[in-house]
């Protein structure tokens, strides 16, 4: 089960309250999170990334266990904690403006 | 009694006025998708209740929101806007070929007899229509690949479609307008385009008659005539008599005639507004004096209305998508403005007052009468 939380707009946007949890099938990348979570919220298709290239959207990031891994490969696993529940996986806007 | 909505988008959410018909106590209901750019709102005319709103973000892209109750609730629905086939490229600021690239939707404009059929235009310049009530969404792609589009280059503002007229007796016939490339017309349901900018001379291109690279800025029609047209360009407001086939400049007394929006009155077609602002590099009103100019003439004589509006330290703008009229008896005129201000008249500009005066950069305004 992998935890996912969304800034406030895309929550929002998704009607979803709190975490995202979801069941990924096979190794937990960040492909395989950002697929099912579009699966389960299609309204969130184009937001976070392009939904043809699969290009992250220039002011979005992923961060996990206070890392970046927003330049990561998608496919790359994620952190064991991640994997394993016990940390969430972030999708953030990112700091912009002045 | 009939009732008045003003649908208003702005940099930061949409909002609904509501009023009854004498149109001087209103109800303000928002933000809806506070946070969010909301370039317009538009209702179907068939469904008033239908209404359809373009949301987007520089984090999180486009989204179309709809609503089936007059604006108490929304639903997310389809934000896939492709360009269809070869994407081509458009001229950039620096005069390099650039491939189009999909940023937002300007303008939604509802079918006027079904309300599951709506128009967008976008940015990159583009036509969509759904006729699912906005799940899924095809581009007319006649428009983007005529033979012109590899020599259209953007406005300030990107190079947007923001003005889509519905032929209210021809269903085939359909007026856009594109900053900076100029005003189409197809008459074949968009399956062929033809610029119709002749009569147009602007002064910031090589050619000043070119047939495409003018920034229009708005047009606008009257129902019962459809083949007269008004339309604010950068500089000069012009009239067409055949459809856009040509065009005269009408700009007549006005104190300036650079500005964005224009419209007519819903029962006088001879009777047009404009807001003129100082110029294209002061985004501002003329003498920090609010004035709406109308033409009871359909143009070339303008007289300034002021009443109810400020007239000393005003420095807003009212951009393109940001002035409407109601279908009243009484024709309502309204506008909002950078300042977050949004004004109306009930007389058809004889007096004028606030409604709201701080929202957010207002960028539209459309009325719709209720039952």
């Amino acid at each position: 089960m992998i935890r996912v939380v969304l800034p406030p707009h895309l929550r929002n946007l998704a009607g979803i309250a709190g975490e995202v949890r979801l069941d990924v099938a096979g190794t937990a990348t960040q492909r395989s999170v950002l697929d099912a979570l579009e699966l389960r919220y299609p309204m969130l298709l184009g937001t976070i990334r392009d939904r043809y290239s699969g290009k992250r959207r220039a002011y979005v990031r992923f961060f996990a266990c206070a890392e970046d891994l927003s330049n990561s490969a998608p496919d790359e696993p994620l952190p064991e904690p991640v994997a394993a529940g016990s940390e969430p996986y972030l999708v953030v806007g990112a700091m912009a403006g002045g | 009694m009939s009732r008045v909505r003003l649908l208003v988008g702005t940099r930061k959410g949409a909002f609904t006025l509501t009023s009854d018909g004498k149109r001087r106590d209103w109800q303000v209901s928002g933000p809806h998708f506070g946070g969010w750019e909301i370039y317009h709102v538009n209702g179907s005319p068939a469904e008033p209740d239908r209404l359809y709103a373009s949301v987007s973000s520089g984090w999180f892209g486009q989204v179309i929101q709809r609503s089936d109750d007059g604006g108490a609730s929304w639903t997310p629905v389809g934000n896939d806007f492709a360009y269809t086939g070869e994407v081509g490229e458009h001229l950039w600021y620096d005069g390099t070929p650039r491939p189009w690239e999909f940023k937002r939707i300007w303008h939604l404009e509802p079918s006027r007899t079904d309300p599951d059929t709506v128009y967008a235009g976008g940015e990159d310049a583009a036509l969509y229509v759904s006729s699912d009530g906005g799940q899924k969404w095809q581009e007319l792609t006649a428009l983007r690949q005529h033979e012109s589009g590899p020599r259209w280059q953007p406005g300030a503002g990107g190079m947007c479609l923001h003005t889509i007229l519905l032929d209210p007796v021809d269903p085939d016939r359909i007026f856009v307008a594109i900053s900076a490339a100029g005003a189409f017309r197809t008459d074949d349901g968009g399956n062929t385009w033809q610029p119709i900018n002749r009569g147009l001379r602007s002064g910031g291109i090589p050619d000043e008659e070119a047939e495409v690279g003018h920034c229009v800025h708005r047009l606008a029609m009257h129902p019962s005539r459809p083949e007269v047209l008004f339309m604010q360009k950068h500089w000069d407001v012009m009239r067409s008599d055949d459809a856009g086939g040509s065009w005269r400049e009408i700009s007549g007394n006005l104190p300036t005639d650079f500005g964005f929006p224009i419209a007519v009155h819903a029962h006088e077609a001879d009777t047009v507004y404009v807001i003129p602002i100082t110029s294209d590099s002061e985004h501002y009103v003329p003498d920090g004096r609010l004035r709406v100019y109308r033409s009871r003439t359909g143009g070339d004589e303008w007289e300034p209305l002021t009443t109810g509006l400020p007239q000393a330290n005003c420095y807003v703008n009212v951009l393109r998508d940001a002035m409407a009229v109601d279908t009243l008896d009484d024709c309502g005129v309204y506008f909002g403005t950078t300042g977050g201000q949004v004004y109306g008249s009930a007389d058809g500009g004889e007096t004028w007052m606030p409604i709201v005066r701080d929202l957010p950069t207002v960028l539209s305004v459309e009325a719709q009468v209720l039952p």
